[in-house]
């Protein structure tokens, strides 16, 4: 029975995907709303997500410095740090953030408008709700959670820097020689660009779908934003092992 | 079609919710031009017929058609139905994260190629007309229930459809306000030629500007006729009704009377 209503709500969600690509019209109104969506879940996780990094850079050299240390390698700092942000810790890092952030606010937003009527009363307008309210959100999602990816791992990169260069005393040339040696343009830094589109899309459409389908009520309302939170998390995780497997050799 | 046909037809319906059936057997012919009230007790099922109407709720047997064709169970063909019927919500809907006018200009900009300009003085016009243009700028939050019950109004009329259901408009709102959304449904539909189906449990309110009445009660329809007649019936489900008795043939438990909403 568990194995059936899986299912049925794989094949649900399926169909909630292929409805969000179909209402992806791009009218005026639709650019309308994707740039307000940019703007509230995009660029209003700037901070969480230039702080998370910055703690992120400073807390894997930190930890780098010390393990390599031991072996003498204490410049290839910057090697450790590159790879393991673009390939896995950027990527994964700014999508579990943005998710808090932006995810648990999207599941509200829906979950509110279905208890308070608004969702029907797009739809009874000859509106389609899901054109109006969750394809935005989608779209918006897939462009800024890579925009936020690189400004995490940028800030990540310059917190390290300064910690490596003027706590520690590593030569500055070589921490960019190495880290630029390191890291591949296109198989670390552009993956880390498809993986944060994909995370970022994932992660809005489960919390739309939880939202959009919430109980009309306040109990709807926070089960919802506890499901995306927490479903959007463990697919971001399972997304993230997947991809690196296939992507990175 | 003939301009004499009825603008919305129920025949043989019956509605279910899940597994229980709310209404059955509904029979229903409402003439273009007038006001119909829909009248019956909470939980009789008149929002269940209004969402039949509107194509939220599909027939379990028997037909609804509306402005002379049957309701599509197609997505895209029931939201070009729906441009055509206007439709205020007891709890409003409007979005919250817009102002009044974005909120009436929302199906113009939708339906139409109209210029920015225009579609700014035809929502001002329907701001107008509802007796609104001052607020045109204000939130949702910031606006009274009757101001945004108003609002809401003149939203729904915006693609000047020549349907208007009204569900429960006067849920909520004081002697005053229902005063002034009464008139407003009569003055409306009188001078852009709408039909208009009022659902509500307010008989009192709604009777002076109804030009017919059907009472929904114990599952299907058990009076339709003039509000002078209703007024006027001896039948003791309809007299319990218009008195508010606690006792009688309707019954008050929902178990017993087998219904919800």
């Amino acid at each position: 029975m568990a194995f059936v209503d899986a299912t049925r709500s794989l094949g649900r969600a399926g169909l909630f995907t292929l409805s969000v690509l179909r209402a992806s019209a791009p009218t005026a109104d639709f650019f309308r709303e994707l740039t307000r969506e940019i703007y509230k879940i995009g660029a209003r996780s700037l901070p969480i997500i230039a702080v998370g990094g910055a703690f992120v850079g400073l807390s894997i050299t930190l930890l780098g410095y010390r393990a390599l240390e031991t072996y003498g390698a204490s410049n290839q700092v910057s090697a450790m740090l590159g790879l393991g942000l673009y390939r896995e810790l950027g990527p994964v890092l700014t999508a579990l953030l943005f998710i808090g952030r932006a995810g648990s606010s999207i599941a509200a937003e829906l979950g509110l408008m279905r208890a308070t009527d608004q969702i029907t009363a797009l739809g009874l307008m000859g509106i389609d709700p899901v054109g109006k309210a969750v394809a935005p959100r989608f779209w918006a999602a897939v462009l800024s959670v890579p925009l936020l990816t690189a400004i995490f791992c940028s800030l990540a990169i310059t917190a390290s820097y300064f910690e490596s260069v003027h706590v520690i005393g590593l030569d500055a040339g070589t921490f960019w020689q190495v880290l630029k040696d390191a890291v591949d343009f296109s198989d670390d830094f552009m993956m880390a660009f498809v993986k944060s589109a994909v995370f970022g899309g994932t992660a809005a459409l489960v919390a739309s779908y939880v939202g959009y389908h919430a109980e009309p009520t306040i109990e709807g309302t926070s089960l919802a934003t506890t499901k995306a939170v927490v479903n959007a998390s463990l697919l971001v995780l399972m997304f993230n092992f997947v991809m690196s497997a296939l992507l990175f050799k | 079609m003939t301009e004499a046909a009825p603008i919305v037809r129920l025949t043989g319906l019956r509605l279910d919710r899940g597994s229980h059936t709310v209404l059955r057997d509904i029979n229903l012919q409402v003439p273009r031009g007038g006001i119909t009230a829909v009248l019956g007790p909470s939980g009789s099922g008149k929002s269940t017929l209004l969402a039949a109407i509107t194509g939220e709720l599909e027939a379990a047997a028997g037909s609804v058609e509306v402005l002379g064709q049957p309701v599509p169970q197609g997505k895209r063909a029931l939201l070009q139905l729906r441009q055509r019927v206007g439709m205020l919500l007891q709890g409003n809907g409007l979005l919250t994260d817009l102002t009044a006018a974005e909120n009436v200009a929302l199906p113009l900009r939708a339906h139409t190629d109209l210029p920015d300009a225009v579609i700014r003085t035809l929502v001002l016009m329907k701001l107008h007309a509802v007796g609104l243009r001052a607020v045109a700028d204000a939130y949702p939050r910031e606006l009274s229930g009757g101001m945004a019950r108003r609002v809401a109004l003149a939203r729904a009329l915006a693609l000047d459809p020549p349907l208007m259901l009204y569900d429960e408009p006067l849920s909520g709102l004081d002697p005053i306000a229902s005063g002034v959304v009464m008139s407003l449904v009569r003055r409306l539909n009188d001078t852009l030629g709408l039909t208009s189906i009022v659902v509500t449990h307010h008989v009192h309110e709604t009777l002076p500007i109804a030009d017919h009445a059907i009472v929904i009660a114990n599952g299907g329809i058990v009076f339709s006729g003039s509000p002078h007649e209703l007024e006027a019936s001896r039948d003791p489900l309809v007299q319990q009704f218009l008195r508010g008795e606690p006792d009688g043939p309707i019954a008050f438990d929902a178990e017993l009377r087998g219904e919800t909403e």
